[in-house]
């Protein structure tokens, strides 16, 4: 139902306005533009607030340097107060609450799936599939405005009495409806409707994407041709699609306990500081985890598949060398994105369930892990003998596989029951999720912005800053991440306000050792040198707009894929003729061809070469 | 630019985009009226023994309107097929008669959510419970007046007694304990059948709308590009076929179980 209309009346080369080229714009590649910087703001944001966070556990109750004036200023004194002498600027417990749950939100709904999915989604998707565009190029639009305005409401809770949300990114009921009592709306209500945006925002997204892939793809371009990046946002779709909408339904059920005192999850009986609640009661607070770890589970892989298939076109390019085990890659993320959707009550072992689900549950769990380890070892194996071209976006990719085992492997021991009854709810499984998603996704969404930077903006971004980069990025987030596995193992809980002083041995009292608590100091030391190790990307990324390396052909890397075969940066509509494919993704090096890689699009010669290439037949 | 296959189906797939769209959409829409459902079954299983409610919806009145709906779902078809064979006319009243039966669907429904409003529960202090809807005229800043009856207990009020009889009720302000209508506050099967049903509503409400669009403000898409015309009507026919079909299940669900 798109222009053809509207285009008919408009003279055929006037240039829209700025309005209409950058704010509204149905570009796909301005969209995903726009959804690529909200979300690096956002990942920013979330990242100061774990910064500040990290001072209180690793200095609990001394005032935050630099910035404890301007908090206790804007925030007011029930956030920030005063240390024994006097100093404003230590965090108060609600504070610490709030920042840890839009922390987790931010980065989650706010950061890293927009980033991956809207970002590199919009822009790269219908390039690679050879499309002028989304298949509902208006829909795309509303999808970020959506996006934008559940932001908006997610950061203006933070300015109104009470603060933002203070139950945790998973937002448990009945704490997430008795917290703060008193005001109404509260930051748990701006939550639940940012949340609502955020739902629908992705929801129109996967069915746009999921269209487009289905519809759009150019002439020849089979399934099986399709680049691995493709298919990873081909499952994301689905899984965004189809695990969202019972979280849309909780919200509104826990939007119905908080304003119209309806009972959904909360039971009868129910104490809240020694008084009886006056609700209607007989809800269920086990019905909200699983509607909400129904969309949970589904949504790790939503912040993983993305990632995957970024580094997949990454290592492919800079092996010179086809993916090893292609087709068991595609048919294992079909897999990942089906059993996705049985997995979710791992997350739920605590809350006392039968030994016949927690066996399902636990089975399950490990049916998923091996999907992921065939993806992880086909990419490992790929690098096999390659003459490896080691730039900055290859770097970051090889980080990332690591980085990635590390945190699939440590999801074992929390997929066991046996074993998760110790680790839930440590910090072992704030440094395994976290090592999947931070030197994991994060990672690969960095080597994405180095590899499709010169699309853009026709240049490079500086190779020696980017390697500084990643060496320093590297070294930070294991020195972060590393030490928790350990906390974690000696018991430590991964939501204590103080760092975890309460639970201190003391004389004659088993409790978390020195050594355990002391560990909190340098893993902060290293969080703030992490940002700090941000600042020659942040730099690098606006310098190298106008003054790096300016490319010298429309494929500077020498890549196969259709998204290369374009001007730069490519105009509205993308390819300057409709294109036919006649190829995999992956040809690169074939015996007997003039170059190192074949790109999709070439025809096929007249006479096959001699030798056929033993890996792709 | 020409997004490919808005109107024409793409050979391979034998859709147009927005078919696959539409499709893609319900599929979503599933889950988020399953997960309702499964809420449902969730909080009825764990309702003590004999504490859920039952009869509490006047069967007749959610007859008539499934019945309006599986009408309009037929009209909707009509409307689609006789604008496939040209028949602007008939497709105009067929239409008509869908929204009119989505407008007497509504009006239905509000009619009950309004019986629920005015039905109240009071508890006296002396414990007895007295039940039935509340008589606005009579009501005074001193008494409540009530169309009701005196069930024994919490017990009789979950499944009223068939024709059980019905007196006129006065009761001063000062002997209640509590009164509470018939809101989603009230416990949690009407709790989960306003939302099941106030979210089926919006989307009754929602595809009137787009019908409606259709139908009248960009009927004139009918003369410039009739095979738009035609599938836009499809995807919002496909849709109101699934507002019916959670309908078919809401009512059994709601009211006869
Ligand atoms: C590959 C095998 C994996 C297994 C077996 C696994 C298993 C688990 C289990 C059992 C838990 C619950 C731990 C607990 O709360 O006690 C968990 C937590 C978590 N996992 Fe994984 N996981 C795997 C991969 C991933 C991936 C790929 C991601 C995402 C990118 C991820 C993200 C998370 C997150 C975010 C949590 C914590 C949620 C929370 O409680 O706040 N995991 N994992
Ligand atoms: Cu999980």
């Amino acid at each position: 139902m798109e222009s053809t209309t509207h285009d008919a009346h408009a003279p055929p080369h006037q240039e829209p306005g700025f309005w209409q080229k950058y704010i509204f714009s149905t570009d796909h590649k301005v969209i995903g533009l726009q959804y690529g910087i909200t979300g690096l703001m956002f990942l920013f944001m979330g990242f100061c607030l774990m910064t500040m966070m990290r001072w209180q556990l690793a200095y609990p109750g001394h005032p935050i340097p630099i910035v404890g004036k301007l908090l206790f200023r804007v925030l007011g004194e029930d956030m920030v107060g005063k240390d024994a002498a006097g100093h404003v600027g230590v965090m108060m417990p609600g504070l610490y609450n709030s920042f840890g749950a839009m922390h987790g939100t931010i980065m989650v709904f706010l950061a890293i799936v927009p980033l991956a999915f809207g970002a590199f989604g919009n822009f790269v998707t219908p390039l690679q599939i050879g499309a002028p565009d989304m298949a509902f190029p208006r829909v795309n639009m509303v999808s970020y405005q959506f996006y934008f305005m559940g932001g908006i409401i997610m950061l203006a809770s933070f300015f109104i009495p009470g603060g933002a949300a203070q139950s945790g990114w998973t937002s448990y009921s009945p704490l997430a409806t008795v917290a703060d009592m008193g005001t109404r709306p509260n930051g748990q209500t701006f939550w639940i409707i940012g949340m609502v945006f955020l739902i629908s925002s992705s929801l129109l997204g996967a069915v746009n994407f999921i269209t487009t892939i289905i519809q759009m793809r150019a002439e020849g371009l089979t399934w099986m041709r399709l680049p691995f990046f493709v298919w990873a946002q081909f499952v994301t779709g689905f899984l965004l699609l189809l695990a969202f909408p019972p979280l849309e339904a909780a919200a509104v059920l826990q939007l119905g306990d908080n304003l119209l005192h309806t009972s959904f999850f909360l039971p009868t009986g129910l104490v809240v500081s020694g008084q009886h609640l006056h609700v209607s009661g007989g809800g269920s607070p086990l019905l909200w985890q699983h509607l909400f770890w129904f969309l949970g589970h589904p949504e790790v892989y939503v912040l993983i598949l993305p990632g995957m298939g970024i580094v997949t076109e990454i290592i492919a390019c800079n092996t010179r060398k086809p993916i090893w085990g292609y087709r068991s890659m595609v048919y294992s993320v079909l897999t990942i994105g089906f059993l996705s959707f049985i997995v979710w009550a791992h997350h739920m072992y605590l809350t006392g369930m039968g030994t016949r689900i927690a066996t399902f549950f636990q089975t399950t769990t490990m049916m998923i892990s091996i999907p992921s380890v065939i993806i992880l070892t086909s990419l490992f194996i790929s690098l096999w003998g390659a003459s490896m071209r080691f730039n900055t976006p290859m770097l970051f990719a090889l980080g990332f596989l690591p980085m990635f085992g590390i945190g699939g492997l440590t999801g074992l021991p929390l997929g066991f029951n046996a074993s998760d009854i110790h680790l839930h709810d440590t910090y072992y499984v704030i440094a395994h999720f976290h090592y999947v998603v931070a030197p994991g996704t994060i990672f690969a969404l960095f080597a994405g912005i180095y590899y499709w930077y010169p699309k853009v903006t026709g240049r490079f971004m500086n190779e020696f800053w980017g390697r500084v980069h990643f060496a320093l990025s590297f070294i930070f987030m294991n020195l972060v991440f590393m030490p928790m596995f350990i906390q974690g193992m000696a018991g430590l809980s991964r939501r204590m306000y103080d760092g975890g002083a309460t639970y201190a041995a003391q004389d004659g009292v088993v409790g978390l050792s020195k050594q355990v608590i002391g560990l909190n100091i340098p893993i902060s030391h290293a969080v703030w040198a992490l940002g700090l190790a941000q600042l020659p990307f942040v730099i690098n990324f606006f310098w190298s707009i106008r003054r790096g390396k300016k490319i010298t052909s429309d494929n500077p890397w020498q890549a196969t894929t259709l998204e290369w075969q374009t001007p730069t940066p490519p105009p509205h509509g993308n390819f300057e003729k409709p294109v036919e494919v006649f190829r995999g993704p992956y040809e690169y090096s074939v015996p007997g061809h003039a170059t190192d890689f074949t790109p999709q699009n070439e025809p096929p010669t007249a006479a096959p070469a001699p030798h056929g290439n033993p890996l792709l037949s | 630019m020409e997004i490919p296959y808005s109107v024409k189906p793409r050979p391979d797939t034998g859709l147009y985009n927005a078919k696959v769209g539409i499709w893609l959409f319900l599929a979503s829409e599933v889950m988020l009226f399953g997960a309702l459902f499964c809420s449902y079954i969730l909080l009825r299983v764990n309702a003590p023994d004999g504490m859920w409610p039952h009869h509490w919806l006047n069967i007749w009145l959610g007859m008539t309107n499934t019945i309006v709906l599986i009408f309009s779902s037929v009209t909707v078809v009509l409307s689609w097929a006789s604008l496939k064979m040209g028949q602007f006319k008939r497709y105009k009243l067929y239409q008509g008669v869908t929204i009119l039966c989505a407008l007497t669907f509504l009006c239905i429904k509000s009619y009950e959510y309004h019986d629920k409003f005015i039905h109240y529960e009071v508890i006296l202090t002396d414990g007895r419970i007295a039940d039935g809807h509340i008589e606005k005229g009579q009501t005074t800043a001193d008494t409540v007046a009530l169309l009701g009856w005196w069930p024994k207990d919490e017990a009789a009020l979950m499944d009223p007694p068939m024709g059980h009889p019905v007196e006129k009720i006065e009761i001063p302000r000062k002997q209640i304990k509590t009164m509470e209508n018939y809101g989603p506050w009230h416990n949690t099967y009407t709790a989960i059948y306003f939302v099941l049903t106030g979210l089926h509503a919006l989307h009754v409400l929602a595809g009137a709308i787009v019908i409606f669009a259709i139908w009248g403000p960009l009927a004139k898409v009918w003369e410039q590009d009739p095979e738009r015309y035609i599938n836009r009507v499809e995807v919002s026919g496909l849709f109101w076929h699934f507002v019916d079909l959670v309908w078919i299940f809401l009512f059994p669900v709601l009211y006869l179980l």
